[in-house]
């Protein structure tokens, strides 16, 4: 490989590089223009007003919004990841007997656009009651995390080799030490990486919530991010400092956890 | 009873059934959220779109005349064409300029750099969609850094609100589609190409292959089964797309930027139209299936 070469991929590379990230840095040096101007695209302010930043807090109404993704995270991904774990358990290592006709069932769900069920599921929810409760997105995200979480652990267990299960039914072990004691601590790097990628899907989930729930405050924070756009397209400078804010956490753990993140989406797109 | 069956009801025999009957409890609770939330919404978008309703007084049975009234709608079949030309942008050119990019990193930059660009691509592919769309909505508009740029380099006449012309705004959309999913081809890709057995470049660079050539016989036929996930991916993504246009255009002007995702939401939420949105919203899935499974199958067929 000549020098030339190698200096011309890696101008390439930082084009790329500059080109991801100079939206980024554009939203920022407005962000710090006063409210209400009209800035250019990249342009560096005479008086910074660091101040837009408090400012869109308390109008983005960032420490309910935190709350509000926080417990839907919470709510969904501990549960759905039970829930899919046992699913994969047992079509992939109890193989019941059914059980290809249960994956082919649940894979049918994997290429299912949100768009070609949120209408029923607006009417279904209504006659539920749980319409604009945090519930209305919570309980259809755990849903439709099936297909996708089922599919990813049955994957796993159905390359567990059959001794380890043969050799603690021998010491008597019944289905559910088995599966608790035994295969869910194997199974701990499986279950790891389906928990960034849902709890990631969760965050940015953005159909749901803003048909579901009206309220912005009960929303996740990619569904209160469009109330948020919808209230401050005009105030260029604010729109962009709560833009900001918004991603902040996104942005956060993406730096701390790159490396899980970048493999779990990937090894997720392969698997699917 | 007949000697055979006694013989059946052995306790072995039970014992099957008893670990059967277990196993199924294990699925059920998946089962029953998968059937409650997504199946069942899912049968019921087939059942509304046979119906006329506002979705709140009653329905009259129409039979397939909102299939009939989606064909015949220039923009409802608009949108369906809108989100095929999205396959483009977000699809097609992603994956071209994703091989590009990967092949580079494998080259010329597997230390540091390598890891950095990585990292870097991949950022626009964790934050929300949403976030996508305003960012871009700022760039793309009059004052915003697309226009700045071009003013910059002698090109100020071609300046325009991107997004709010008629020839632009779709193109435009796409733009924001590559941004995003460029990193994660890359990646994926470039995940691939870590995998595929060094001796292979040897061998070609023994016969004096250059770049070009190395990148066709070798890294290409390699890729097939990372290429097929990325296209699956992103042709969802752009069949699909909702949260972007959402967000940056709301489907305008006109209807130039309007997706089946887009409709499938106005029909439903602001013009009461339920049952044409779900016939609209079946005619999508079924679109998706159609494009997806015969990639799948070139998937499946490349493996074995």
């Amino acid at each position: 490989m000549s020098r030339a070469e190698h200096y011309a991929g890696a101008a390439l590379l930082l084009t790329m590089m500059a080109v991801t990230v100079l939206p980024f840095l554009s939203i920022f040096t407005t962000a710090l223009h006063p409210s209400g101007t009209l800035p250019r695209g990249i342009d560096w302010p005479a008086h910074p007003q660091w101040g837009n930043f408090v400012d869109a807090v308390q109008v983005a109404n960032m420490g309910v919004l935190l709350r509000s993704s926080t417990f839907i995270v919470v709510a969904v991904v501990p549960v759905a990841l039970v829930l899919a774990t046992m699913a994969g358990f047992a079509i992939g290592l109890l193989r019941i007997p059914g059980a290809r006709l249960l994956l082919l069932l649940f894979v049918f769900g994997l290429t299912l656009p949100f768009e070609g069920i949120i209408t029923p599921l607006y009417f279904l929810e209504r006659e539920m009651g749980i319409l604009n409760t945090r519930f209305a997105i919570v309980l259809p995200l755990i849903g439709l995390f099936m297909p996708f979480g089922v599919f990813w652990m049955r994957a796993h267990f159905a390359n567990v080799p059959h001794d380890i299960s043969e050799a603690a039914r021998v010491d008597g072990a019944n289905t559910w030490t088995l599966f608790w004691r035994i295969h869910v601590p194997l199974a701990r790097p499986a279950i790891s990486s389906l928990g960034v990628l849902m709890a990631v899907w969760s965050w940015n989930q953005f159909l749901l919530a803003l048909v579901l729930v009206e309220d912005p405050s009960r929303r996740t924070m990619a569904g209160a991010l469009g109330a948020f756009q919808g209230h401050y397209a005009t105030d260029i400078p604010l729109l962009c400092a709560g833009t900001m804010l918004i991603l902040l956490p996104t942005l956060l753990v993406y730096v701390a956890f790159q490396r899980h993140i970048i493999a779990a989406l990937l090894q997720g797109s392969v698997k699917g | 009873m007949t000697a055979d069956r006694v013989i059946r009801r052995t306790p072995l025999r039970r014992g099957v059934r008893r670990r059967a009957l277990i196993g199924w409890l294990f699925v059920a609770p998946a089962l029953l959220m998968y059937t409650v939330f997504v199946l069942q919404p899912l049968g019921l978008t087939i059942q509304y779109s046979l119906y006329r309703w506002n979705g709140v007084g009653p329905a009259t049975w129409v039979g397939l005349s909102n299939y009939l009234t989606v064909l015949r709608d220039p923009d409802l079949v608009g949108s369906i064409l809108n989100s095929f030309k999205l396959v483009l942008f977000f699809s097609i050119v992603p994956v071209s300029l994703a091989l590009v990019t990967a092949s580079v990193i494998h080259r010329v930059a597997t230390g540091r750099l390598g890891g950095l660009t990585r990292t870097v691509l991949f950022l626009p592919q964790v934050i929300p969609l949403v976030a996508a769309g305003i960012i871009w909505g700022w760039l793309l508009s009059l004052p915003g850094l697309i226009n700045q740029a071009l003013t910059a380099v002698g090109l100020g006449g071609v300046t325009r609100a991107w997004l709010g012309d008629f020839d632009t705004a779709l193109p435009a959309v796409g733009l924001i589609g590559i941004w995003v999913l460029l990193g994660f081809c890359t990646v994926l890709l470039l995940a691939g190409m870590t995998k595929i057995d060094p001796a292979l470049y040897e061998s070609a660079r023994l016969d004096g292959a250059n770049w070009l050539r190395e990148f066709l016989s070798v890294t290409l036929p390699s890729l097939r089964y990372e290429i097929g996930v990325c296209l699956t991916v992103t042709v969802v993504a752009a069949l699909a797309a909702f949260d972007i246009v959402y967000v940056s255009t709301g489907g305008g002007p006109g209807n130039s930027t309007a997706v089946p995702g887009i409709q499938i939401y106005i029909l439903t939420f602001l013009e009461r139209q339920v049952g044409l949105a779900s016939a609209l919203a079946v005619i999508l899935m079924l679109l998706v299936l159609a494009v997806i499974l015969p990639i799948q199958r070139l998937n499946r067929e490349d493996r074995s």
